[in-house]
């Protein structure tokens, strides 16, 4: 639950972000142009220190989707316990947004792993590697264009027999 | 004349008495990657005890080990692992496929799991189940070991020649299910 306090002080310094209300848990949209200078707003003066993970949802054929890809960012006060998620909308084709691992160390790993699995190039990024898939691997699997049985790579392997045991 | 053996001297072929010593030494590597791995486990604890039949000494090293046990589902960026391991174990070696997901890859029909390790490494035995119970465990390996006394030899000429290699279906008929 986020402080009706805190999200005035959002709205004051960013007018157009969204802010929702869902069982208990509060959301904003925040257009994708200003996502980093309002996530250094919520770190620097409203005290969300913490950046508990950056995860990716694939909106493709999603009805009244307002973008290909909205990238979450959940965060925590860990001084007064409030949480938010922050969500923003990146479009094909190439999509991009600013790096957050200025603000929070620990985003490395998450950004590469959002890079991994959806292709979200995260400008600025220190080490914009793979992370969980092989480093040959080619495609983005948890887009949903990509289809569920692969295209091949878990088959793209040489056999071994007996004889060469 | 009739040669006069004392009790205490029994003849037999090579072939079997090596076979006999392999088959109750059976080192296992524990490849457990999932949840068939906590089954492995209890294979090997005091309630199922595996050293009844000579299997007990897990080692972690491939090159002390004869008997790979494959537990779980191999994903791709495993698989070049499992086969440099089974291409480090020394011959004569034997590969235990356990449970549905390393047989078949299980209920995971993704673009990450391995349909079937027996598509790249070969396979002697199956353990059907999610997960295999223990006992299923010990059956495949009483199985194996019987397989090993049946058609195991010296140097290993039956890893090579189809001809010599029991039928890979009903086994435990074949061999009488000794
Ligand atoms: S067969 Fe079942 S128990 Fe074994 S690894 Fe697969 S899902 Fe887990």
């Amino acid at each position: 639950m986020t402080n009706q306090a805190t999200i005035d002080r959002l709205l004051a310094a960013f007018p157009a972000v969204e802010p929702s209300e869902f069982r208990g848990q509060t959301r904003t949209v925040v257009p994708r142009e200003s996502v980093f200078d309002a996530l250094a707003f919520l770190k620097g003066d409203l005290g969300f220190d913490m950046l508990i993970d950056v995860t990716c949802v694939d909106y493709l054929a999603y009805r009244g989707a307002r973008g290909r890809f909205g990238l979450v960012y959940l965060l925590l006060n860990t001084g007064s316990g409030e949480r938010l998620v922050v969500r923003t909308f990146v479009d094909d084709p190439e999509p991009t947004v600013p790096s957050v691992v200025p603000l929070w160390e620990g985003a490395n790993w998450l950004e590469r792993e959002v890079w991994d699995l959806f292709g979200m190039r995260f400008e600025g990024h220190p080490d914009l590697r793979r992370i969980v898939l092989p480093e040959e691997f080619t495609a983005h699997p948890l887009r949903k264009d990509y289809p569920l049985q692969g295209r091949g790579e878990r088959h793209n392997f040489p056999v071994i027999t007996r004889a060469e045991g | 004349m009739a040669l006069e053996l004392p009790d205490n001297v029994v003849i037999t072929r090579l072939d079997d008495l090596v076979s006999w010593c392999r088959k109750n030494s059976l080192w296992p590597m524990p490849f457990a990657t999932a949840c068939c791995g906590i089954e492995l486990m209890a294979t090997g604890a005091s309630r199922h005890d595996l050293a009844r039949f000579g299997a007990e000494v897990f080692r972690f090293s491939p090159r002390q080990c004869d008997l790979m046990i494959v537990a779980g589902r191999v994903v791709m960026k495993m698989l070049p692992v499992l086969q440099r391991i089974w291409q480090q174990m020394h011959e004569p070696k034997w590969c235990i496929s356990m449970g549905a997901c390393a047989s078949t890859g299980g209920v995971f029909d993704t673009y990450s799991v391995v349909q079937g390790i027996d598509r790249f490494i070969p396979v002697d035995m199956y353990v059907p189940g999610c997960p295999p119970r223990p006992e299923q465990l010990i059956q495949a390996i009483i199985d194996l070991q019987a397989k090993i006394q049946a058609e195991g030899t010296m140097f290993g000429r039956e890893f090579t020649d189809p001809e010599r290699q029991l039928p890979k279906r009903a086994l435990r008929e074949s061999v009488g299910g000794q």
